[in-house]
Order: structure tokens, then C-alpha cells, then sequence
């Protein structure tokens, strides 16, 4: 990886900004990490999940009295009981989809393949599952409905009759004035449909939990894997009934997330409530296939009537259209993604006009939740297949329209049509880079002689954001009623009893090395090695600090959890300082902070240890030097700096920082066959400073990886009554060593003036794959008949369709010489 | 009942060089005996067909994925996993050193069956090609990294194993 630094270190700064050896990486290259499911409570029960086989059904009768008798039964679980047990789980969205009702079993009826409708608590999960195949479980099957469009249907079937309709949420979008756009542009591109398809991360830990309720206290405690587990406590102690900080949530290495744990709160649920039913510890470990039927789907989104005026220069003046969002059977962490896409309205582009009409449904499908790239992908996926379009349509280079179009440095920090402000960055920079990594001329020139060989050559590009750090104030945009607002993360920095340097922060890592970054962030400050800092992972409510926003997700680490420990860090250096001032006899100004010592510059035997100023404190206070008040336990909370947004307008900055992933893909089709073959692949990102550049460059890796899959193998496809076909990894095709490349990454630092430390989220990469490979198809079509690539999800079979079938493709796209109006 | 097969059998498991006799029940997994009575749990346990490698250990000099093979097939085994990579004073072996070094682990979950994968390709083929390299962890899926760093870890250890001409750890 090749890093352009835009501006030099200083001296003090040894640590942050380099590559160091991981901290986590020793234990778990020696299988000693500690997973949700390596936990053991003593006397521990098995929950085993008995799932619905239907997408859609009534439950006419549910008979449990056989299992009940078999061996090693503890307690048998039904939906009937939970409806008396737990209220239903709160929604974020107001009505109509606030009316939906969620429970942690099916009660009634059930919405969607592969929900849970009875929990069975045996001795062991085997016995459990022995059980489950003697409950007889009565279903009436209902059509179902598989389709965010059809779900907007007259006559549809309603997923929850309770909210009279399948619609979740429904807004407009209107900034600028697009019909002024389309008046006065020289042409106006029409496209009827773009599906955004649904697949998801598929972290290769499943979720698991084990949990135990203290009746003493009233306490329960989740040793789990869940990501955001305040926002998970914030649905559960109200469905519950019980005071939140009653739940007590543990977390320690987590086996990937990518946003897929963190709606997991209606199985902490379930094991909640058998935990306290038979008093036991209770343990759950999920099955891949009940992961991926029920786990958290990626966001599937169909854009319909885009219009978009353009210039003949092929300037990009606004874009119309619909979005219709398909959330699956239950909303849970939705609407949140009706407003979130909104982040980066217009991409990397300069345009000012755009309407977008946005709806959410509910449909007979697992829900979704965050997916890494959450919400923003789809969006960014629409505009980018937009300029694509664009440029082949009126015959013009689609770089060339990238260029023409892109915000410009000079131009920084930058102001969308609805309120966000890009911090920094410099997108044409980083499209030459890319360029350049993959040798575009040389392509370029490839691509003429391979005509007539039987295979054709594309080149594409995905030019994206990762906004990253929330303002929370932006779901008031869905609920005015909400109140949340900013975002923000809190770390504790101490010197223990022995004069060790210990953190502790809210967030709960999945492979991001916060342990490490942390370290690095902390020795900078107190002048230490990175070996010398202990940083105790995971949340833990009980033992450390956290904030309602705590967690790790939505690209913010480098932002909240490092500017909460360097503040942390920073406070705990003050009283050192003083301390030592004190202790020494020297003014503050001349204290040093070096290998764990505190001395006077220039006089380095005038010194104490950390030992020695921890002694002090903790266990030798009367010789306190007078007048000190000091406790060398440091709490910082990082808050950024946001304001409420304006919700008529739905208008405000929506996120701190906004890195850049510019990638390009060249990629070779059979025409024989369709099939698709990546044959270089490069990613430029900046992500502003970088703390630790190859962590960075390791999550544009597996961004791309991930993205790469879904644009060419992964694809959650439901039939239409509601079965899903791609329940497992026989069906589902997570990509393997052999399906990827070998990327080139090369980076620059755009510092961010907004964030504590210069840099920015990152790690959830804009989709950029997704993007980039369909700009390569299209690419590839142009050469041919001019096909449209209209769906995210480009395996053969559909290559090869497009091949054949250019006319049918095209249908629906079409440019208009002048603006009528919409 | 006859669709619980409980019947518990005694076997002898070599793991790490260290032979373990217990009674399992007949239907445990190698996996889940690894896990749940030896407390191995460096062996990850992540789907349930096959597929995602997790589980992967050396069985009698073969790579086999620990869930497709029942405790009692695994009698008289001799077993090889990642809690016996590492050299006797506990440092990194060369081939764990590598992987950090190249930080060709992210989450970690993946790890210790993609390490596996790789000791015994390397122990067959010491000097892959990048194709080989992919084709010999093609049963290992990874959804942290991308791949990239993992078949770099493996070409940095095939090249320095060849530059000292010393075995693969
Ligand atoms: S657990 Fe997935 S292959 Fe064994
Ligand atoms: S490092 Fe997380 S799955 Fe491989």
C-alpha cells in the first residue's frame, strides 16, 4: 500500500500514524480469544430454536405435551406465553409502523421463514433439539407477500394486520428544485426500475449468548456478542418491564459483525425469559442456517421513475426518483435507514436538485438490520449506476462524467443540498490513483483487442463515501418524537494500584484492533510504549464506562472511541503532571512524561515512577502534596460537534466525517457463458489521518472482499411464498479465496479539521465493489448492444440474459431532448 | 426413544500430543468434543455443513473439517490443533508470526482453521503459487479480510521457509 501524507509528524508523536503489532493478535493466533460461545456458566442449560418452515401462516395450534415428557426437558417456551410474559417490543418508527407488533416468539401467526416460534430449554442442545421434533405445530399457510413493490399493492396480504398496512414509513425528500433542473437541462434520462438486492455479511461467528438472572438483585447478565448493546437494552428493559440497568451486558472478542449483531436483542430475550423461568444459566448458539435465515438481512431497496436532468457536457444537474425499501417482517432497527442513505444525498457529485419520495415496508422476508455500508450503499449504488447510464446514453466516457461532476478539493469542506458537510477530501485525486493502479491505458487498449474473441473486457468505476459518526438527531427526521440527538462515546484512562496504564472503553470490537489504536493513541500522550498500556475490550455496563450510543458500528471508531480516550488520556496526563510538579518540587511546565516516569526536563534524576505516583494516591495519601486533588482515574466523554436537524426540512449534517473510497475494476465476460472474472482490482480510500495504516488498508481489504461477493455470488432470494433458497453456504455462496483478487490499495490523508484527531470513520467502504463491478458490466454491454445493468446482483446466468436480451434490458430507459417537466 | 441416539461410547483422542480418554455420546461431533469436553475452544464452531472451515484441524495427517467427523470416528487419532501451534516456550511459530505480521487477521474467528489450512499446504507444497495458495484455503472462509493479507501471510512464510530451507512450523 502506497500512503501520500499530506503533512508531516511531529517528534512527539511516535506511536499513532504506524503499523504496530496488534495486541489482540497473540491470543487469538493461539486460540485463546474468548467468544460468546467459548463461555461456560456452571449448571448450564441449552436453548434450542424451533423455527417457522413457513414465510407466511396462521398458528392455528401449537402441542407441546410430548416434548414436554422427553428426556432432559427443562422448560418448553410458546409465543402464547410471551404475550403475556413481554410487551411488545417498542418501535422507532410512529405509526403506521409503529403500530407493528414484535414479540420475541410468534404469537399468532407467523411473518416470515425461519422465525422463532418455540424455545426449548433442555440439559443439552441436542435433547433440545430431540424434543422439537416432537411438537406438533398446526399452520394455516397465507400468501405471502415477497416484494417491496407488491407489498404497496391494493389487496396485498397485510405482514401485520394490526397496522392496516404493509407500509413502514413514508417520506419525501425535496431539496433544491428539481423541476427547474429539468427545465432548463439539455436532456433528461428516464429510467423506469433499479433493484438493489439483499444479501448480508454473514459474519462467520453466529450470534450466541449465554445468560443468567441473579433473583437476588433482580439483575441479568448477557455474556454475548451483541454490537450495540444499549441500544439492544433500550427495547428489552421496556418489553421486559424492568429498569434498563438491570440488564448487564458482557462482551469480549466478537467474530465479526458488520453491523449484522447488533438487532440480536430479541434472542437475549428469549434466553432472558428462560433464564429467570428455570433459574439456570442459559446458553444459545446460534445455527448458520437459522443465521442466515433469521439473523439480520442487508437492506433491499428498488428505485423506480429516475429522472435525471443533465447537460450536454454531461453536468449532472439533480436526480428524481422513488425508493421503495423492502425491511422484511419486522422494522427493528428500521426506519432508521429511510433517513440514513440521506448522509451523502449526492454522492461525490456537485448536483443540487433532488427529490427522492423514500418508502419502507414490511415484507414476508427475515428483517434487516445495519449491513455494513448500511442504507448509504444502495443510494450511492443508484447514483453511481445513474452516471453510468448517463454517460453511455449520451455517448460520453464515464470517467470523463465522474470528473465533470465530482466536488472539488478547493470546494471543501463541502455543503449537500440537505445540510451535511464533507469535512475533506479530493476525489479526483483519488480516481487517477485508482486509475493509475490498474494501469487504465493499458486496459484501455486491451479492450480493443480482445473484440471478436469471444471475451470482453470492462472497466468500472464505484466512486463512494463512508460517512461516518451519526448525529442520532437524524432520527427526528423519522419520529420527531425521538429524543436522541449527537452521538458520542466515553473512555476511561487510570494508572491501577502498581502505577499501570489500564483503558477502558464502550465499544465492542470485531477485528477493527481498537485495543491496539488505543494504545497507541494513550502512549502517545503519557509518553509510554504501546506494550505498556493495558486496554480492557469490550462493554461491560456493570465495570465500565459506556453512553447510550456505545458500541462499534456505523465507521466512528477513530472519531468517538479514540477522541473519548485521548480526552480521557489527556485528563489523566494533566494530573500526573501536577502531581509530579508537586512530588518533584518543579513547576508543571517542566515535567516530562517518559517510559512510565515523570522527571524534570533537563534533569532527568529529579523523577518518579508511575508506581510511585499511583502509591501516593491509592495507598499512601497522607503524603499528598497539599493542595492536590487528584485521583489518576480519568473519565472523558467525546462528544461531537452536531446540532438538532431541522425535520420540515429534514435538513441538518447528519455525519462527522466522510471518507473517500474510490475503486476500480476491470473485469472480463465470456460471452459464452456470461461469467464474470475480476481481472484487477484497485481501492484508493482516505480515510483522513491515518492512526494505524495497515488496519485501514486491512477493512478496505475486506470491504471489498464483501462487496465483491455481493456484486457477483450473494444474493438472499426468496420464492414467492416466502421460502428462502439460499438458506445455508451451500446455497448462499459467500465468497471464497478463490472468487477474489488480489487488490491494489494505495491511500491518502485528507486530514478532517472536525474530528479530535484528524481522522475519520471508516471501515464500512461506500459498496464501492458493488458499484465498481456493475460500471465494469456496463462497460462490457456498451461494447456490445448497449444492455442496462439495472440490478446490483450481476451472477452469470444474468451476464449472459443481458447479452442476449439488450432490447428487453433497455426497456424503460430513455433520453429526452429537452426538460417537459416530470 | 429412538430418535436419541445418547449411547455413550469411550474413546482416546490424541490432541496436541496429549491422548485424552473420555465417554462420549455417540452423536458428538469432534468439534463439540474438542470444544465442550477437552476446552479447546481455539476450534471455532460456524456453520453446520461444512462449508466454513472454522472447525478445521489435522486428523492423522489429514485436513479435515472437525464437524464432519463423529468424537468416536476420531478414537485413536492423533489430532493437531491450534492450541499446539505455538513453540514450546509459547512464542508465535513462524507460521503465526507470519499472520500478524501481515495482519491477515482481523476478527480472529476464521483464524486458527485457516491456519491449519495453511500449515498442511505448506507441509505439502512449500513453495504455492498464488493460485495454489487460494485453491488450498478455498474451504476456509473469511469475511474480515478479503483474503489479501491471508494468501500474503502464506507467500511471506513459503518465501522465507525457502530462503532458510527450513520446515514449515
Ligand atoms: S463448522 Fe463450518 S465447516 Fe465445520
Ligand atoms: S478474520 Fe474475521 S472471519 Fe477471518
Amino acid at each position: 500500500m502506497s500512503t501520500v501524507f499530506t503533512d508531516n509528524k511531529t517528534d512527539t508523536i511516535r506511536w499513532t500514524g504506524k503499523s504496530i503489532p496488534r495486541k489482540e493478535d497473540d491470543r487469538l493466533l493461539k486460540g485463546q480469544g474468548r467468544f460468546a460461545d467459548d463461555i461456560r456458566r456452571h449448571n448450564e442449560a441449552h436453548v434450542y430454536l424451533l423455527r417457522s418452515p413457513y414465510g407466511h401462516a396462521r398458528i392455528r395450534s401449537i402441542d407441546v405435551s410430548v416434548a414436554n415428557e422427553a428426556p432432559g426437558v427443562i422448560y418448553i417456551l410458546t409465543g402464547e406465553e410471551v404475550a403475556v410474559l413481554q410487551k411488545p417490543f417498542m418501535e422507532i418508527a410512529p405509526p403506521p409502523g409503529g403500530l407493528m407488533e414484535d414479540y420475541c416468539l410468534a404469537v399468532g401467526k407467523v411473518h416470515f421463514m425461519g422465525e422463532p416460534v418455540v424455545a426449548i430449554l433442555a440439559e443439552t442442545e441436542e435433547l433440545g433439539r430431540d424434543a422439537a421434533d416432537l411438537i406438533e405445530i398446526d399452520y394455516e399457510p397465507l400468501p405471502a407477500v415477497v416484494d417491496g413493490q407488491a407489498a404497496l399493492q391494493a389487496g396485498a396480504p397485510l405482514v401485520h394486520e394490526e397496522a392496516g398496512t404493509n407500509v413502514v414509513w413514508h417520506g419525501v425528500y425535496d431539496w433544491g428544485d428539481i423541476e427547474g433542473s429539468i427545465a432548463k437541462a439539455d436532456k433528461v434520462v428516464k429510467i423506469d426500475r433499479l433493484h438493489f438486492h439483499r444479501f448480508t455479511s454473514t459474519p462467520i461467528e453466529c450470534n450466541a449468548a449465554v445468560v443468567e438472572y441473579y433473583p437476588g438483585s433482580g439483575e441479568y447478565t448477557f455474556w454475548c456478542n451483541n454490537t450495540m448493546p444499549q441500544f439492544a437494552a433500550m427495547f428489552m428493559g421496556p418489553a421486559l418491564g424492568i429498569p434498563t440497568d438491570r440488564l448487564h451486558f458482557v462482551t469480549q472478542d466478537i467474530g465479526g459483525s458488520f453491523g449484522n449483531k447488533i438487532t440480536t436483542y430479541v434472542y437475549l430475550t428469549i434466553c432472558a425469559i428462560l433464564a429467570k423461568k428455570s433459574g439456570r444459566p442459559v446458553k444459545w448458539t446460534e445455527y448458520r442456517t437459522d443465521h442466515i435465515l433469521g439473523g439480520s438481512h442487508g437492506n433491499e431497496r428498488t428505485f423506480s421513475d429516475i429522472v435525471v436532468p443533465v447537460m450536454a457536457d454531461g453536468t449532472i444537474l439533480g436526480i428524481s426518483a422513488a425508493a421503495i425499501d423492502d425491511a422484511g417482517a419486522f422494522p427493528r432497527y428500521e426506519p432508521l435507514g429511510s433517513v440514513i442513505w440521506s448522509q451523502v444525498v449526492p454522492n461525490v457529485y456537485r448536483f443540487r436538485d433532488v427529490r427522492i419520495d423514500f418508502t419502507q415496508v414490511v415484507t414476508n422476508k427475515c428483517p434487516v438490520g445495519p449491513n455494513r455500508g448500511y442504507s448509504r450503499l444502495q443510494h450511492m449504488w443508484m447514483v453511481e449506476r445513474v452516471v453510468d447510464i448517463v454517460a453511455q446514453e449520451l455517448h460520453l466516457d464515464p470517467v470523463a462524467v465522474r470528473k465533470q461532476n465530482y466536488i472539488l478539493p478547493e470546494q471543501m469542506p463541502y455543503e449537500t443540498p440537505n445540510g451535511c458537510v464533507y469535512d475533506s477530501g479530493d476525489y479526483p485525486r483519488c480516481l487517477d490513483m485508482a486509475l493509475e493502479l490498474i494501469d487504465y491505458p493499458k486496459w484501455r487498449e486491451r479492450q480493443q483487442t480482445a473484440r471478436g474473441t469471444g471475451k470482453i473486457i470492462g472497466i468500472g468505476i464505484g466512486s463512494t463515501l463512508d460517512s461516518g459518526t451519526n448525529n442520532f438527531g437524524q432520527a427526528r427526521i423519522i419520529n420527531p418524537q425521538l429524543p436522541f440527538s449527537g452521538n458520542g462515546e466515553v473512555s476511561n484512562v487510570k494508572l491501577d494500584l502498581y502505577g499501570e496504564v489500564v483503558v477502558t472503553i464502550g465499544t465492542t470490537p470485531q477485528g477493527q484492533g481498537h485495543e491496539t489504536t488505543a494504545a497507541q493513541v494513550v502512549s502517545d500522550i503519557l509518553g509510554l510504549h504501546p506494550d505498556q498500556v493495558r486496554v480492557l475490550i469490550g462493554h461491560d455496563n456493570a465495570r465500565n464506562v459506556y453512553t447510550g450510543f456505545s458500541g462499534t458500528y456505523a465507521s466512528q471508531f477513530a472519531v468517538t472511541g479514540l477522541g473519548a480516550v485521548q480526552g480521557a488520556a489527556e485528563k489523566l496526563r494533566r494530573e500526573i503532571v501536577q502531581l509530579a510538579a508537586g512530588v518533584l518540587q518543579a513547576d508543571e511546565s517542566e515535567i516530562a512524561l517518559r517510559d512510565g516516569s515523570a522527571f524534570v526536563q533537563g534533569q532527568e534524576e529529579r523523577a518518579i515512577p508511575f508506581i510511585g505516583l499511583a502509591n501516593i494516591v491509592f495507598a499512601n495519601n497522607a503524603t499528598m502534596p497539599p493542595g492536590l486533588d487528584v485521583s489518576l482515574n480519568c473519565t472523558y466523554t467525546y462528544r461531537p460537534p452536531f446540532k438538532v436537524p431541522d425535520v420540515e426540512k429534514k435538513f441538518g449534517n447528519l455525519t462527522l466525517t466522510y471518507s473517500t473510497q474510490i475503486h476500480a475494476s476491470v473485469v472480463e465476460v465470456d460471452e459464452e457463458t456470461g461469467q464474470t472474472t475480476i481481472l484487477d482490482y484497485a481501492a484508493v480510500d482516505d480515510s483522513g489521518r491515518l492512526i494505524h495504516p495497515q488496519i485501514v488498508e486491512g477493512q478496505v481489504h475486506g470491504a471489498a472482499g464483501l462487496g465483491i461477493g455481493a456484486a457477483l455470488y450473494e444474493a438472499l432470494e426468496y420464492d414467492e411464498e416466502g421460502q428462502l433458497l439460499t438458506s445455508n453456504f451451500y446455497g448462499y455462496k459467500a465468497v471464497t479465496a478463490i472468487d477474489v483478487p488480489m487488490m491494489k490499495t494505495a491511500a491518502i490523508e485528507s486530514p478532517s479539521p472536525f474530528s479530535p484527531n484528524g481522522a475519520k470513520g471508516m471501515g464500512e467502504g461506500g459498496g464501492a465493489p458493488l458499484h465498481a463491478i456493475c460500471s465494469a458490466l456496463q462497460d462490457v454491454m456498451r461494447q456490445k448492444s448497449g444492455a442496462i445493468i439495472k440490478d446490483s446482483y450481476n451472477p452469470s446466468e444474468r451476464v449472459y440474459w443481458l447479452l442476449q436480451n439488450a432490447e428487453k434490458s433497455r426497456q424503460g430507459v430513455s433520453v429526452e431532448e429537452s426538460g417537459h417537466g416530470l | 426413544m429412538s430418535n436419541t441416539p445418547s449411547v455413550s461410547r469411550s474413546v482416546a483422542v490424541t490432541v496436541n500430543g496429549t491422548t485424552y480418554q473420555r465417554d462420549v455420546a455417540a452423536r458428538t461431533l469432534l468439534v463439540h468434543f474438542l470444544r465442550e469436553n477437552l476446552n479447546l475452544t481455539g476450534t471455532h464452531f460456524g456453520c453446520d455443513t461444512g462449508h466454513c472451515g472454522s472447525c478445521t484441524v489435522i486428523a492423522n495427517g489429514k485436513l479435515i473439517k472437525s464437524c464432519m467427523m463423529l468424537a468416536v470416528q476420531a478414537d485413536g487419532a492423533q489430532i493437531e490443533t491450534v492450541e499446539g501451534l505455538a513453540e514450546p516456550d509459547g512464542s508465535l511459530s513462524p507460521l503465526q508470526q507470519a499472520f500478524s505480521d501481515a495482519h491477515a487477521l482481523q476478527c480472529g474467528f476464521c483464524t486458527p482453521g485457516l491456519m491449519l489450512a495453511s500449515k498442511y499446504l505448506l507441509e505439502h507444497n512449500p513453495n504455492p503459487t498464488e493460485e495454489e495458495i487460494r485453491r488450498g484455503i478455498k474451504g476456509n472462509l473469511c469475511r474480515c479480510t478479503g483474503y489479501v493479507n491471508i494468501v500474503r501471510a502464506i507467500q511471506n512464510i513459503a518465501a522465507d521457509s525457502a530462503e532458510k530451507g527450513d520446515l514449515v512450523k
